[in-house]
């Protein structure tokens, strides 16, 4: 077996800190997915079940003040942040009581007292807006960070390259988490990338520090980020994160891909990538550490599904926005 | 504005209008930063940030690459940080570039997180080009396509006063504005307070008063104007001009009652007439004010092709004053004495751009 003599320098107590942080997005995200299927969310939801372990992982490398933006896909890294689950489903819902006042739906997010600034739908548009907030934090002389998340697909659009090039002038303190899950709605990346591409090697031949991990280890994710924070907060210039991972349900939409009779994924390779479950992985390595039993991680479990369940119940039964608020805002 | 009484007014030109509004909102504001391609070259957008640059220093004032919507997009991500950022465009046709930020975040940011994500107080500077071959994608002039988007505040200073007072109300506005500024304006001169005062967005200015027809117009359309209102003056017509400063929010009431007193309505506008401002507002005189009508609204726009470059073509392009002087004697049933060509300014602009 390799050696991993990285894995023991994380003490238990933040392995566990993680681990929670991590059953909370899943079970939270899994079943908003079941709920979804009653037809009463009525926003176009991109679920991020499989990808988990990206954001508990960067999000848990940071400290207060840093600030996280995210993509159309952005419960994951709402709820890793902090972000509430009863706002989120309230979002959902469409009721004022969610996080955006039922305004923005599910690619629209906020959670600004948790650092989690925004989400936004239209692909690469928080990676300069996180670079943005880089260079307020830079001319203030502030020791913050911003960390942008985005998919493999906004390293095909004309402003990722326009922000990292910025960001790389200007010694940014960005760290741009690319969550590759080989994906793009149903394009694989053999349509839209020549083989062969590393995009850390893209981010290099810009002067970005780069690392690749594996997404689906939430201990390496942490590693990666916690290094390269390091770097960022000494001002050594922005950095690059590519996270290998992949998304369980379809596209836009809470079923898995043969329910709805979609060919652009093989159940196997779908089943393979299952096998390769973030939150089993990390329960797994903390059983084996000793850091915490089955059952402790079971009770963990059953305590974080009960507060989901009375979130999403309270968030059905909230109100709407009135009618008469439809202008506010605006301005 | 300041308790102070009001000093008396110099005689300034528009671009120096422009400078002392951006240097005496940032001397208040040390948020406020401006960027954009050449705002710290020696010829600092045709002047107007030379004066920022020498008084707040290059950590204020810097060059950026061409990457008009990451630009924008980090202005944003600077404006949600508490920075007041000032994007500047030589010319307005590059923020074509710049649409998926300013309209897809920048004037939806309030209301798509229901006001929990604060705002988004940027500012975008666009230059019209207008002449010597500026051509097709030079010499666009955007302010009907961005004041179709709820959110988006569109001002257009045709006086070196406004200049001063919008770019002033702009850099404290709680949300985006787009200022177009008309390259053809820069060196017009005129009177301009000395002091700190900022234009309310959404107040039109009765340029001069009249009661045979109202003559609403944009940005340099307002000079082309004041030309044209002299030459009807000596015919005995009184045209009221009126200059709404800002296309989003609009001054509905002023120029509803402007139409109501005359009855006639001609729009001047920079910009196209199929889905343009023109067309807005002989829609919101139909609407509001149909009964006060004695004929129908005209619109004086671009016409229906793209700029062409040629002297020839370009000559016949632009509806100047001799066109308003012309379309007001048609609509109030005289006929126009001589060659009205006579009365067009000659264009000085020397270029390139």
């Amino acid at each position: 077996m390799k050696a991993e003599p990285a894995r023991t320098e994380i003490p238990g107590e933040l392995r566990l800190e993680m681990h929670a942080r991590l059953l909370r997005v899943r079970i939270a995200s899994r079943r908003l997915a079941e709920l979804y299927r009653e037809q009463e969310m009525r926003t176009p939801a991109h679920f991020g079940l499989g990808q988990e372990a990206v954001a508990v992982g960067v999000v848990t490398a940071l400290r207060p003040g840093d600030v996280v933006y995210s993509h159309h896909r952005a419960h994951n890294h709402y709820l890793a942040s902090g972000g509430s689950v009863y706002e989120l489903a309230a979002e959902l819902y469409g009721r004022e009581a969610g996080c955006s006042r039922g305004r923005g739906g599910s690619a629209h997010l906020t959670a600004q007292a948790v650092g989690f600034i925004a989400s936004t739908a239209i692909l690469g548009e928080t990676i300069a807006i996180a670079t943005g907030s880089a260079l307020a934090f830079s001319m203030r002389g502030e020791r913050r960070l911003a960390v942008s998340f985005f998919g493999e697909a906004a390293c095909e659009e004309g402003i990722f390259y326009e922000s990292i090039n910025y960001a790389a002038i200007r010694r940014l303190p960005v760290l741009y988490v690319c969550e590759n899950n080989l994906y793009s709605t149903e394009s694989p990346l053999s349509v839209r990338q020549p083989a062969g591409t590393e995009l850390c090697e893209r981010a290099r031949s810009f002067k970005l520090k780069a690392e690749r991990v594996d997404g689906n280890d939430l201990a390496a994710v942490y590693e990666a980020s916690a290094r390269l924070a390091d770097g960022l907060r000494r001002g050594e210039g922005p950095a690059f994160l590519e996270c290998m991972t992949y998304r369980w349900l379809e596209h836009v939409g809470p079923h898995f891909d043969h329910e709805a009779g979609r060919t652009y994924r093989s159940r196997e390779e779908v089943e393979s990538w299952m096998q390769r479950c973030p939150v089993k992985r990390s329960a797994a390595e903390i059983i084996r550490l000793g850091v915490a039993d089955e059952a402790a991680l079971a009770a963990l479990s059953n305590g974080i599904t009960r507060d989901v369940e009375d979130a999403v119940k309270r968030a059905r039964a909230a109100d709407p926005p009135p009618q008469g608020d439809l202008y506010a805002d605006v301005w | 504005m300041s308790g102070d009484a009001l000093r008396p007014a110099r005689n300034i030109k528009f671009k120096d209008a422009l400078s002392e509004g951006l240097c005496m909102a940032m001397e208040r504001d040390p948020g406020i930063f401006v960027t954009g391609i050449s705002v710290d070259y020696p010829s600092g957008i045709f002047g107007s940030t030379v004066e920022a640059l020498r008084r707040f220093g290059p950590a204020r004032v810097f060059d950026a690459p061409a990457m008009e919507n990451a630009l924008t997009g980090i202005a944003i991500g600077a404006a949600v940080m508490g920075m007041r950022p000032v994007v500047v465009h030589p010319r307005n046709d590059f923020m074509f570039l710049a649409f998926d930020q300013l309209i897809n975040v920048a004037a939806k940011w309030r209301y798509m997180y229901g006001g929990r994500a604060g705002s988004v107080p940027i500012v975008v500077r666009g230059i019209i080009g207008r002449g010597w071959g500026q051509g097709p994608t030079h010499s666009q002039s955007l302010q009907s396509v961005l004041a179709h988007f709820p959110g988006l505040a569109v001002v257009m200073p045709a006086s070196p006063e406004d200049a001063k007072g919008l770019t002033m109300a702009a850099l404290r506005a709680s949300h985006p504005v787009i200022i177009l500024e008309h390259r053809s304006l820069f060196e017009l001169t005129g009177p301009v307070p000395e002091e700190y005062y900022a234009t309310p967005f959404g107040h039109a200015k009765v340029v001069r008063p009249g009661v045979d027809l109202t003559l609403v117009a944009t940005s340099y359309m307002v000079q082309e104007a004041l030309v044209a209102a002299g030459v009807l003056a000596k015919e005995g017509i009184e045209v009221e001009i009126i200059d709404p400063r800002s296309i989003r929010p609009l001054d509905e009431e002023t120029i509803l009652a402007s139409v109501r007193k005359t009855g006639r309505l001609i729009v001047a506008d920079t910009s196209w007439e199929c889905c343009g401002f023109s067309s807005e507002i002989a829609a919101l005189a139909a609407e509001k004010a149909f009964d006060a009508l004695r004929g129908p609204v005209r619109r004086l726009s671009s016409p229906n092709c793209p700029a062409p470059v040629a002297a020839s073509l370009e000559s016949v392009l632009y509806p100047k004053a001799s066109t308003i002087v012309g379309l007001s004697l048609h609509m109030l049933g005289r006929h126009p004495q001589g060659n009205l060509r006579g009365i067009d300014a000659v264009d000085t602009f020397k270029g390139p751009y």
